[in-house]
């Protein structure tokens, strides 16, 4: 099915997203319109345009590809499938996310992957092909985020101000030769070891795949990853009764 | 607080709702006249980011023909207001021109005011005793008309632009002032969805005060720190809601002052101490000086702002960016808004996307200053 979505409204499209009987969706024209597929699954959804904020929002197994940028909060909360992003996203890409993958061809605004979570075989994965913005994997307790850095010339670590802030579960990659001078006390980060790069291969390769680029090219650079330090747990709380 | 008059609608401060808004902007950089229907039709798109309790527009280059002289727009709540009102401005001011505004009624916009517009300069004498520059005095009077008469309000007052505001979904709003009629190099809009107080006609974006205009996508934690230390100089509070305060702020920093934008940014969206620290030597300085110095000017919350001002646009967000603001370029066309989509809408193609960082000012200026 072939929807021309400019003057759409967001829950008409949203409807006839979620009545149709064909699994094979095409979304032309789209212009903002916001929760695209929500908790939806067994679809795969391209998008042409500009989808709105919470893009993709609980997913729950369904596949989505967007020819443009994404807005804010693409994949919040969402449960399982793919989205895969050609252009770049905005901010809280992957908002409390908990299973699924995200694959972003450009860069990721502020926030993205902030409280993310793991949880038996749900692990979220989100993979930006440029730069990420401040706040990366704010408060993180789950999941795995990938910034490869590619927009990138000099050596300088892809990501903002404030990465990890709170992160208290699952890992950082960052493909740089330089850490962000700012880490929080409560992370740990170290030099990736090639056989550790053998838990993000299949991203890297799922990557190129739709995105183009050589997959033993970006692996054979320097990695770092990035986690809670256990050592030095928390020990204040953030927030008071 | 109100309680005498049961009749009148509640204001800012009266009642709390608990709840975004959307803000969007487009600059020519060569001062070409772009029309009110472009920023109508880019607000629009962001429909679902207003609840119809506001929206409004301020357009700059609009009056070509009154350019000398300050635009006052006024909502009357009743003749009475208006006379005492005109009175007041006939006394300060030599009237150039009045007219009422002209709007197109819609049943998708109620409860009007009168909405009276006086194209004014300060009565020669009058300014001449008060020993104030023209913008001071004009100033002064306008808060003085704020704060003193009863159901006047001026919304509006720089030279060669104007605010148009109401109380309904921005789309509405500009069609009810016929914004297709008006032709500028720079417009501001703003949808409002309140989430502290309810919507009244004064209470809409944009805020001004002189040329400055203020459409603001947030809530400010600051507020009462903020109000408590600008009221220390002659500026009156008297709307009770964020965006007021931070309209006078810049008034304050930038006019009365004299910093430069990018200082004013650099006071109310100041980076955190631990950045500074990470800064060069002068730069830190800099940044140590403007923060100590206009401490209580911080502006704490997130918040995303678009500043008009004559012959340029400044947009800046909180320095922890809790709120989205895309900009665009095309050819000598800047692009502001909330969303892409609401860039998309009127300019399809682009040279140029980004979103800025926290707390870094993105400001824009017609080539070759004002005219």
């Amino acid at each position: 099915m072939k929807i021309e979505a400019r003057n759409m409204h967001f829950k008409d499209l949203n409807e006839a997203v979620r009545h149709t009987s064909d699994t094979n969706i095409e979304i032309d024209q789209c212009l903002g319109q916001r929760y695209i597929a929500s908790g939806l699954g067994g679809k795969s959804i391209t998008i042409n345009g500009i989808p709105g904020n919470a893009l993709g929002s609980y997913l729950n197994g369904a596949d989505i590809v967007v020819n443009g940028n994404a807005q804010d909060a693409t994949g919040d909360t969402m449960n399982e499938g793919h989205i895969y992003i050609h252009g770049s996203c905005g901010d809280a890409t992957g908002y409390g996310m908990r299973g699924g993958k995200i694959y972003i061809r450009g860069s990721a605004g502020y926030r993205a992957g902030i409280h993310m979570k793991a949880y038996k075989d749900k692990l979220p994965v989100i993979v930006i092909g440029g730069s990420a913005g401040s706040f990366l994997g704010e408060y993180q307790a789950g999941g795995i985020i990938i910034v490869l850095g590619l927009d990138r010339e000099d050596s300088s670590a892809p990501v903002g101000r404030f990465c990890g802030t709170g992160m208290h579960g699952g890992k950082i990659f960052l493909c740089c030769d330089n850490v962000p001078d700012d880490l929080p006390g409560q992370i740990i980060v170290h030099k990736a070891k090639r056989e550790e790069l053998g838990e993000i291969e299949h991203y890297i390769s799922e990557y190129c795949a739709h995105f183009g680029g050589e997959e033993e090219r970006i692996l054979s650079k320097n990695f770092y990853i990035l986690s809670p330090n256990s050592k030095n747990p928390y020990k204040q709380l953030y927030t008071y009764n | 607080m109100r309680q005498d008059n049961a009749q009148l609608p509640q204001r800012e401060g009266e009642i709390r709702i608990p709840s975004g808004c959307a803000i969007s902007g487009i600059f020519s950089k060569t001062g070409e006249k772009i029309n009110g229907r472009k920023i109508i039709d880019s607000i629009a798109t962001m429909h679902d980011r207003s609840n119809g309790l506001g929206g409004g527009f301020a357009g700059y280059g609009i009056y070509p023909q009154y350019k000398e002289y300050y635009a006052l727009h006024v909502f009357y709540e009743s003749s009475k207001a208006k006379e005492e009102c005109e009175k007041f401005i006939d006394k300060k001011f030599d009237i150039i021109n009045l007219s009422k505004i002209p709007v197109r009624p819609t049943p998708k916009i109620t409860n009007e005011p009168l909405i009276w517009r006086y194209f004014v300069k300060p009565q020669h004498n009058m300014l001449e005793s008060s020993h104030l520059d023209e913008a001071e005095y004009t100033c002064r009077n306008v808060i003085q008309i704020n704060t003193t008469i009863e159901g006047a309000y001026v919304f509006s007052s720089g030279k060669n632009m104007g605010v148009f505001k109401a109380v309904g979904y921005p789309e509405d709003v500009g069609e009810y002032y016929g914004l297709e009629d008006y032709e500028g190099y720079c417009w501001t809009a703003h949808g409002r969805y309140p989430t502290n107080t309810p919507g009244w006609w004064g209470g809409a974006h944009p805020f001004a005060l002189l040329d400055y205009s203020i459409v603001h996508n947030g809530e400010i934690s600051s507020y009462d720190a903020n109000r408590r230390y600008i009221e220390m100089f002659g500026y009156k509070c008297t709307l009770l809601t964020d965006t007021e305060v931070i309209t006078y702020i810049i008034d304050y920093l930038v006019r009365r002052q004299g910093l430069t934008l990018q200082e004013m940014a650099s006071v109310i969206a100041a980076p955190f101490w631990s950045t500074i620290e990470k800064y060069p030597p002068e730069e830190r300085e800099r940044l140590t000086y403007l923060r100590n110095t206009f401490s209580s000017l911080l502006i704490t919350g997130p918040f995303s702002i678009l500043l008009g001002f004559s012959g340029g646009m400044m947009a800046l967000n909180d320095r922890l960016k809790l709120r989205s603001m895309v900009i665009a370029e095309k050819g000598s066309t800047v692009y502001v808004a909330s969303e892409e989509c609401a860039i998309r809408v009127v300019e399809p193609t682009l040279d140029k996307l980004w979103s800025p960082k926290g707390g870094e000012a993105f400001i824009v200026t017609l080539e070759g200053g004002e005219r």
